[in-house]
C-alpha cells in the first residue's frame, strides 16, 4: 500500500526522491481522512517553500486541509490533473495523485521525515 | 457521549463515529459523496434517534401548541403532520420542529438534537393559564429515516401501514418489521421517504430488516456528513446554521409557515411589524462562480465591504457546485445579482440563485 522508498511525515504528507528533486503528494491515510476531494489550490511555479509550512489547501466536501511541506525548496512544476480531475487525489494519493515537485534546498531536512516503518508505527498510534 | 440504540449496528457497518451535539454518531461509512447520490437515485438509511421528542399533553395542549408556534396547529391530527418552529417574542426561532398528534389532546414535538435541554425549559415555562403537561420523551424514541426514490417500495412489504396512499406529511401508527411504530412521509432530503419513530428498545430489528430488504434496491446506510449535503441541497434549514435566535421566521423565507389569520402566537406582534414594514434582509441561495467552497460563516462581500456570513455551505455532490446560503440586504436579494464570498486570501465571485437548489421531479 504505502511506497517503500518514500519519506513520510506526521502531518501525512510522502515524499519521493527523484534525481535532485523530490515529488510530493498525500498518503492514502491523509485521502481516507479527507474522503472526497473536490478543489485542490496550488502553488505557483517558483514558489518558495519552507520546511512544514503551508504551500497549499485540499477541499474535500467534509472539509478544508493544508498540505504542509515536507522539505524546504523551490516550485518547479505542478500537478494540473488535479485541478481537472481532483478526485485522482483519492483514487492513486501515492502516484497520480501526486501535488508538487520541488528542488531540495538542504538535503539534512530528509533525516527530519519518517521511514515507511516510522510512519506505519505511527498511524497504528492513531487508529485507536 | 450518548449512545442511540443503533450504535452497535453503525459500528458493525464501519461507520466512522464522531461527536454530534453530545451523540456518538456516524458521520459517514462509505463516503459522503457515494451515500448523497444512493439517496438521490435508490435509498438511504439514516439513524436519526439523537433528534428530540417533547410530549404535550391536557386539554388545552392545541391552544399552547397555537400560542407557541407560527403555524396553524389546528390543521394536525392523526393523520396529518405538521412543519413548524417555536418562536420568541421577536418572531426568532427557538427551534424549528415537526408536530403530530398522538391521541387526543396528546401532541409530540420532534426538535433538533442540539435544542432539546432548550426547548423543553422553553415548553415547559410558557405554561401558565393551559392546562397542559409537558414530558421530555427524547430517551424514549428512536428514530429511522428511508429516504430516496425507492424508499416506498423497501419499506412496503415490512409494515402494515398503508403507504401508498399517504401524501407528504401524512403520518400513520402500525408495526414495522413486527415493531410498533409510527411512520410519517417526512424527511430531511429533498427526497421522497419516511421516518420511522418506535419507543421499543429494539429498534435495530427495523434497521436491519430494511437494510435486507433494501439490498437489491442499492440501499445504503447514510450518515451526518450526507444528511447535511442532501437538506442543503434541498434548501432545508439548519437551527445554529441558517435559523436561530437572531433570524426572524420571514427573513429565513419561511412566510408559507406563518398564519396570521390563527390568532396570537408568541412573536405574531413583531413578525406582522416587520411584514408591513418589509424585510431588510433576506436569506438567499448562492452558487460560487470560481473554485473553492464556501463554508459555515465565511464573509460575504458586496463592493467591498463585509455585510455578512455564509450561513451554509458546501460542494453540492449531486450538482457538482458550490453552493450556500446567507442572509444579504433585501437590495441585493434579485436571482443574478454578484457579489463576493471571501475564501481565504481570495475574493470568489458568487452569484444569486433561485432556491431550493435541487427539487425532486417525481
Amino acid at each position: 500500500m504505502y511506497p517503500e522508498d518514500y519519506y513520510y511525515t506526521k502531518n501525512h504528507e510522502w515524499l519521493k526522491i527523484e534525481g535532485n528533486k523530490a515529488i510530493v503528494g498525500i498518503t492514502d491515510f491523509a485521502q481516507k481522512q479527507m474522503g472526497d476531494v473536490v478543489y485542490v489550490e496550488l502553488p505557483e511555479i517558483g514558489a518558495k517553500l519552507k520546511f512544514h509550512k503551508s504551500f497549499g489547501v485540499i477541499e474535500s466536501v467534509k472539509a478544508v486541509s493544508d498540505i504542509y511541506s515536507p522539505v524546504s525548496g523551490e516550485v518547479t512544476e505542478v500537478n494540473e490533473d488535479l485541478n481537472d480531475a481532483p478526485e485522482i487525489l483519492n483514487e492513486d494519493p501515492h502516484k497520480k495523485g501526486w501535488v508538487i515537485k520541488l528542488t531540495i534546498e538542504d538535503k539534512s531536512e530528509l533525516e527530519k521525515l519518517m521511514s515507511l516503518s516510522d510512519y506505519e508505527k505511527f498511524l497504528e498510534g492513531l487508529e485507536d | 457521549m450518548k449512545k442511540t440504540r443503533l450504535n452497535s449496528n453503525h459500528k458493525k457497518l464501519n461507520g466512522k463515529m464522531v461527536e454530534f451535539f453530545g451523540w456518538e454518531l456516524p458521520l459517514e461509512y462509505s463516503g459522503i459523496v457515494n451515500e448523497h447520490l444512493a439517496v438521490r437515485k435508490k435509498a438511504g438509511l439514516f439513524d436519526v434517534s439523537h433528534m428530540g421528542e417533547i410530549q404535550i399533553t391536557g386539554s388545552q395542549a392545541l391552544d399552547y401548541i397555537q400560542y407557541l408556534t407560527p403555524n396553524n396547529a389546528a390543521h394536525v391530527n392523526a393523520e396529518r403532520a405538521q412543519y413548524s418552529a417555536l418562536t420568541t417574542p421577536e418572531g426568532t426561532f427557538i427551534d424549528d420542529l415537526l408536530i403530530y398528534l398522538l391521541e387526543e389532546n396528546k401532541y409530540l414535538l420532534v426538535v433538533n438534537a442540539a435544542n432539546v435541554e432548550k426547548d423543553f425549559k422553553w415548553v415547559s415555562s410558557h405554561t401558565k393559564g393551559f392546562d397542559v403537561d409537558v414530558k421530555n420523551l427524547s430517551d424514549k424514541y428512536s428514530q429511522i429515516a428511508i429516504q430516496g426514490p425507492k424508499a416506498l417500495e423497501i419499506l412496503k412489504p415490512l409494515t402494515d401501514v398503508g403507504l401508498e396512499e399517504m401524501k407528504a406529511f401524512r403520518v400513520d401508527f402500525g408495526t414495522v418489521a413486527g415493531i410498533e411504530a409510527m411512520v410519517s412521509r417526512t424527511g430531511y432530503t429533498g427526497e421522497d421517504g419516511f421516518e420511522v419513530y418506535t419507543k421499543s428498545n429494539n429498534p435495530g430489528k427495523i434497521w436491519d430488516a430494511l437494510l435486507e430488504q433494501g439490498k437489491n434496491a442499492g440501499i445504503q446506510p447514510v450518515g451526518l456528513g450526507a444528511r447535511d449535503t442532501l437538506r442543503l441541497e434541498a434548501c432545508l434549514m439548519l437551527y445554529g446554521n441558517d435559523i436561530d435566535n437572531t433570524t426572524t421566521v420571514l427573513e429565513a423565507g419561511l412566510r408559507w409557515l406563518v398564519k396570521f389569520k390563527k390568532g396570537e402566537f408568541l412573536g405574531r406582534e413583531a413578525l406582522l411589524t416587520q411584514k408591513k414594514e418589509g424585510l431588510k434582509r433576506r436569506l438567499i441561495g448562492f452558487e460560487l462562480q470560481g473554485r473553492g467552497i464556501a463554508r459555515s460563516h465565511y464573509p460575504v462581500y458586496i463592493k467591498g465591504e463585509k455585510v455578512a456570513e455564509v450561513t451554509s455551505g458546501t460542494f453540492s455532490p449531486y450538482l457538482k457546485k458550490s453552493i450556500g446560503l446567507a442572509y444579504l440586504p433585501i437590495e441585493y436579494t434579485e436571482k443574478g445579482t454578484e457579489f463576493e464570498i471571501g475564501i481565504r486570501d481570495r475574493r470568489v465571485k458568487t452569484r444569486v440563485v433561485p432556491i431550493p437548489f435541487y427539487k425532486r421531479n417525481y
